[in-house]
């Protein structure tokens, strides 16, 4: 199966207007990924990783300054596609997305099972209010959702119930690729694992591609087939899951796994000291030098992504 | 370092108890009719020496955060005795809560809404101090500016006249953390401190906390519901299951041998790097948290239990049995 | 402070607030203007119209103005004094007795004719009155006998009925002026004189006149049924329109918010209380009310002040308020403040209140032209302060004189131009405010 089969991403930008000037807060990120594989983009807080979700599903805010660069779907750039076409043709019944924090917005009066129909109906995925209906009841059954849980309401669910919800809204139309932001941070470890064996099951029944948007390392590691390490509002190495996890390269890789807290094992977790730079006026060259122990002077030039071993990428100076 | 400070916790003397603590909500149909209470927090010991950390872990749901507040003295306990600093705190008048609240350092789950949107961090930081009336002016603005440099927001001056909304996730968190310890207090709170914080910085507060705790010999309790960071950052871990404590004893001890079967699930599901994860599931016990308002009879993780004992689990309540000194358990499997 | 001065620096960048600030400004500046240029015993007296100080001022004149359109021109009131006084004789005829010749003229060239015409004089005596006789002299050389009569008080020529039916029954102060040999009844234009012979009786009886022709325009605003000019009213309405609206804000917005907050802070009966004086007040009808105090205790504008903010403390806002001070007595902070040791006054007042600054702000800009507007509606309805001069009492003038049916629109349109323009000053401010301090919701 060819690596890119599925989602092809090339030189993606998505820049915002602010009354302090451009938040560059995806600025070039290339990818591409498989049917039936798992994206996991890791970064800290505010690198641009939700930024990069709504570029995929082109759900844009209103202050979008650029926004360009190619999507191929199945070989098809769904960028050139007409905001019409796309979202009757694309978004949800191909794309799909689970937003963050998507347990707190759901609508408190309105009952679950509506809920969960509502997208079928809204992109006509479905004919009739009650075809959605039963589609929404086999999408509940798919993620552990008890069938009496479709009369109820939001706040009666705990915060698992309410992710499984959002979950099955996303995998009603049967999408080809879900993209899933944050979908555990805000859940206790016991619920986050109950999720995560549900989208292991999922991927593995119905071959679905995700790409997983998190900052818990250890938690991606549960799904991930490749990662995509963002620093700063750009992918800074982008591999395999498992060499990511066993020899990360990119310093900025090296410091996230280190910081990684492990139950059983004596070493202490480190921490990165500093901050990330701001997305406003990022430094002209790599943007990880103000934080990085192996920064030389080439590293005021910004360095490029390169290949280092086959399908392994590092945005690295070290690695030239 | 550690084993000095740890040497040093035994040392100590206790800084605070709970003895069988209660604390139920009335639940009121129409603000009048009782319909039952939910019983966040029932029949919970505990003790806590200076310098030492108690992790508590649990679930969404099972009364840590009730328990949290009860010691701080924000909900009033149904039963049960505390014990802070040798002085009984059990039916002391407002003023005197006051006075005992702001002995204890409070650090919340969420930075950004523990800090009132619109006031600057020195204003902040200054409130607990205006309130107490401790000092003067000058002694105030010192005593902010050393908390600020305690918690590494450093230089003061580029901090001290921000908003919290101009600081990121992790310095909202010290600017927390400071704020809970400029009363100079001797047990700090710590209810969730890392959960909302980005994984690249929950560390870095960890170890800040830790590094306080050394510096001023505190007592901590260190609230969480994941447990892989206890083990550089806490003496002791009490497990809380539907508002009880199943497992109580020495971190190393319920890492490297959990008794309970609800911590033994409970430590399975801590997310470990490991690339081996894609293919394999996890064991996660079935079934939802009990509710507190009708929980269980017996063993309130009966109903989730891989080794319940039929007819004794489901009836009766299991009794803390101390399966080695200083580890306790409360399940039928450990009766002696 | 600091949010205020922000404010304002974000507002400059909505040019729609700037067009409402500009407004503001205007009025702010107008009613300076009308407090220092006519101080308050000034206005009141002017508005009672004491002292005849409004004599020689049309009745319904319309403002100058008018003449700048094409095809209008309306005569302008011309009073004509000792200084208009071409030649002037004196003769002593024995016995103490003068007799004295005046003759004063003028030009007239307007399309119209004067509104009215009166003569006043100036007359000392003891206690014999001089006599005078009036000539009309016209610009094609007729004369016309007006009248003989003692010159002890205003003749008013228009309405000398004899002097109508002399002139073929023409109204006086347009058969005076007309052109007798005119198809149409149309002035006559040219050099007009009034020649005045009078008898003083007395040694140091002296005797003056002024003959004043009211045109029909008068002043920037005109002049309403009791010759008092309009400006009066229209600049010293801004002053009051504007306290009014500002202290009824406040006290409207200011104390339901901080109920609003006792309540939701102390919750239980506290908040019981207050939600249910809240319901039954909402159901009390304001305006009957209002006419109640009114009609029977008093239309002081501060009465009536007092009466609006007492009945709006418990009004619908409340409950807007107290869902959201629900939301922020849930949130961590207020806890925070819990722990370490704040008391419930301080709570609310440092920690609750300040939160909502940004949504009261707004509401309180636009609640002032919401009291303007009231308080003009009460005046409208003949509640207005029976001293002050207020817009609406302007209004209220107005539609009781039927200014509209008699086209006299300058009379309707001057004030409720000046109220829409503080309602819309204000609307736009606060619309950009709102926007400024609740930026979410334009984005959702
Ligand atoms: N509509 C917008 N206008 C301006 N700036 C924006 C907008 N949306 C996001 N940003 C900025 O872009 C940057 C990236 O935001 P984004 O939400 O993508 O980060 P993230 O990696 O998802 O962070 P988190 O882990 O906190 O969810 C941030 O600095 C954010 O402030
Ligand atoms: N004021 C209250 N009135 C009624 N019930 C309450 C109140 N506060 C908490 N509860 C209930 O008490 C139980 C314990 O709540 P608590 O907040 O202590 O849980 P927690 O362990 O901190 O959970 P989380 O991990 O989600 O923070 C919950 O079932 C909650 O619904
Ligand atoms: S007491 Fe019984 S049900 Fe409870 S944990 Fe132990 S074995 Fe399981
Ligand atoms: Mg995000
Ligand atoms: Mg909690």
């Amino acid at each position: 199966m060819k690596k890119d089969g599925l989602l092809r991403v090339e030189d993606l930008c998505l820049h915002f207007r602010t009354n302090k000037g451009l938040v560059q807060a995806v600025d070039g990120v290339s990818f591409g990924l498989g049917r039936g594989l798992t994206l996991v983009v890791v970064g800290e807080a505010g690198c641009g990783k939700s930024s990069l979700a709504r570029a995929i599903l082109r759900l844009l805010p209103r202050n979008v300054h650029t926004y360009t660069g190619r999507i191929f779907l199945n070989g098809v750039d769904i960028m050139k596609l007409g905001e019409e076409r796309f979202r009757r043709e694309v978004r949800w019944s191909k794309l799909a997305f689970v937003p963050q924090a998507a347990i707190n917005s759901l609508n408190p009066v309105v009952k679950v099972g509506n809920q969960v129909a509502e997208p079928l109906l809204v992109h006509r995925l479905a004919k009739t209010k009650s075809e959605a209906i039963a589609r929404a009841r086999e999408a509940c059954e798919l993620v552990g959702l008890p069938g009496d849980f479709l009369s109820r309401y939001a706040f009666e669910l705990s915060g698992g119930m309410r992710q499984r919800a959002i979950i099955a809204m996303a995998l009603a139309a049967r999408p080809a690729l879900v993209v899933l932001d944050e979908p555990t941070s805000a859940l206790d470890v016991l619920t986050q694992a109950n999720i995560m064996n549900l989208l292991k099951g999922i991927k593995q029944k119905f071959k679905t591609s995700f790409i997983l948007i998190t900052h818990d390392i250890a938690t991606s590691s549960e799904l991930a087939d490749i990662a995509a390490i963002m620093y700063a509002g750009q992918v800074v190495e982008l591999c395999n899951a498992s060499q990511f996890y066993r020899e990360p390269l990119h310093p900025y890789s090296q410091k996230l796994i280190a910081s990684v807290p492990s139950l059983r094992q004596e070493k202490r977790p480190e921490f990165i000291p500093g901050q990330p730079p701001s997305l406003l006026n990022p430094p002209k060259g790599c943007r990880f030098t103000g934080r990085c122990l192996s920064r030389s002077n080439r590293c005021e030039k910004e360095p490029p992504l390169v290949e280092v071993k086959e399908g392994r990428r590092v945005k690295c100076w070290l690695y030239q | 370092m550690l084993a000095v400070s740890v040497r040093r916790g035994v040392e100590n003397k206790i800084l605070f108890s709970a003895k069988d603590l209660c604390t139920w909500f009335e639940l009121r149909r129409w603000g009048f009719f009782r319909v039952g209470s939910v019983k966040a927090v029932d029949g919970v010991s505990f003790e806590l020496r200076r310098g030492e950390t108690i992790t508590i872990v649990g679930e969404s749901g099972c009364g840590k955060s009730t328990l949290a507040k009860t010691i701080l003295g924000l909900c009033l306990p149904a039963r049960g005795e505390l014990n802070f600093d040798g002085k009984r705190l059990n039916g002391l008048n407002t003023r005197q809560m006051r006075s005992h609240r702001s002995k204890i350092g409070y650090i919340q789950q969420d930075p950004y809404g523990a800090l009132p949107p619109f006031m600057t961090v020195r204003r902040i930081l200054e409130e607990p101090l205006r309130i107490n009336k401790t000092g003067k002016k000058e002694e105030m603005k010192r005593r902010v500016r050393e908390v600020l440099a305690e918690v590494k927001l450093t230089p003061v001056e580029d901090f001290i006249d921000k908003f919290p909304h101009m600081l990121s996730g992790g310095q909202q968190q010290r600017v927390v953390i400071a704020r809970s310890i400029v009363m100079k207090p001797r047990l700090i709170v710590a209810d969730e401190p890392i959960s909302m914080l980005d994984a690249s910085v929950r560390i870095e507060i960890l170890e800040l906390i830790r590094g306080l705790q050394h510096a001023h010999n505190l007592g901590v309790i260190y609230i969480t519901h994941d447990l892989s960071t206890v083990r550089h950052f806490s003496e002791h871990i009490a497990v809380m299951y539907g508002a009880k404590f199943a497992e109580k004893a020495k971190v190393k001890d319920i890492l490297d041998n959990p008794l309970h079967p609800y911590t033994r699930a409970l430590l399975s599901a801590v997310p470990k790097l490991d690339p081996a994860n894609v293919t394999t599931f996890k064991e996660v016990p079935p079934g939802e948290p009990p509710s507190l308002l009708k929980p269980p009879s017996g063993c309130r993780f009966h109903p989730r239990c891989y080794a319940i004992i039929k007819g004794l689990c489901d009836v009766e309540s299991p009794l803390e049995f101390e399966a080695k000194k200083g580890h306790s358990v409360a399940c039928w499997l450990y009766r002696k | 402070m600091k949010i205020l001065i922000d404010a304002i620096r974000q507002l400059a960048r909505y040019p729609s607030a700037i067009a409402g600030l500009i407004i503001i400004g205007t009025l702010i500046g107008m009613s300076f203007y009308a407090v220092i240029t006519i101080p308050y015993s000034e206005a009141i007296k002017l508005w009672q119209g004491r002292d005849g100080v409004w004599n020689e001022i049309p009745r319904n004149a319309e403002p100058k103005w008018v003449n700048l359109f094409p095809g209008i021109n309306l005569p302008e009131t011309f009073i004509l004094n000792s200084e208009d006084i071409v030649s002037k004789s004196l003769q002593p005829l024995g016995g103490g007795i003068k007799k004295i010749e005046k003759r004063m003229e003028f030009d007239f060239g307007y399309d119209c004719f004067p509104q009215e015409m009166s003569l006043f004089f100036d007359a000392t005596y003891d206690e014999r009155p001089p006599h005078v006789f009036l000539t009309w002299l016209t610009p094609d050389g007729r004369e016309i006998n007006l009248a003989e009569r003692r010159a002890d008080a205003p003749y008013r020529i228009s309405l000398d009925r004899d002097l109508a039916r002399e002139i073929g029954g023409l109204a006086p102060e347009v058969g005076l002026f007309a052109d007798p040999f005119a198809e149409e009844i149309v002035p006559l234009q040219g050099r007009y004189g009034l020649q005045i012979t009078g008898w003083l009786f007395e040694e140091d009886s002296s005797l003056d006149v002024r003959l004043v022709v009211f045109g029909q325009v008068h002043g920037i605003a005109g002049t309403d049924h009791m010759r008092r000019d309009l400006m009066v009213a229209l600049l010293w309405g801004a002053p009051i329109a504007l306290t009014f609206g500002f202290l009824a804000a406040v006290g409207v917005t200011a104390s339901t918010f901080i109920i609003a907050a006792i309540g939701v802070w102390f919750g239980r009966w506290v908040d019981a209380v207050i939600r249910w004086i809240t319901q039954v007040n909402i159901i009390l009808p304001v305006l009957p009310i209002l006419i109640i105090v009114g009609t029977f205790y008093s239309r002081s504008i501060w009465v009536m002040l007092g009466v609006i903010i007492a009945l709006s403390i418990f009004s619908a806002g409340i409950f807007v308020y107290r869902a959201m001070f629900l939301q922020i007595k849930g949130m961590p902070y207020i806890e925070a403040a819990k722990a370490y040791g704040a008391s419930n006054f301080r709570i609310i007042f440092q920690y609750m209140l300040p939160k909502l600054v940004p949504v009261l702000i707004p509401a309180f800009v636009m609640t002032i032209p919401a009291m303007v507007f009231l308080e003009a509606s009460l005046a409208v309805l003949g509640l207005g302060d029976p001293l002050l001069p207020t817009w609406g009492k302007v209004l209220k003038d107005a539609w009781v004189n039927g200014a509209l049916l008699m086209g006299h629109y300058y009379w309707v349109l001057l004030p409720s131009a000046l109220l829409m323009m503080t309602g819309l000053g204000f609307a736009m401010v606060g619309y950009a405010l709102d926007r400024i301090f609740n930026p979410r919701l334009r984005e959702s």
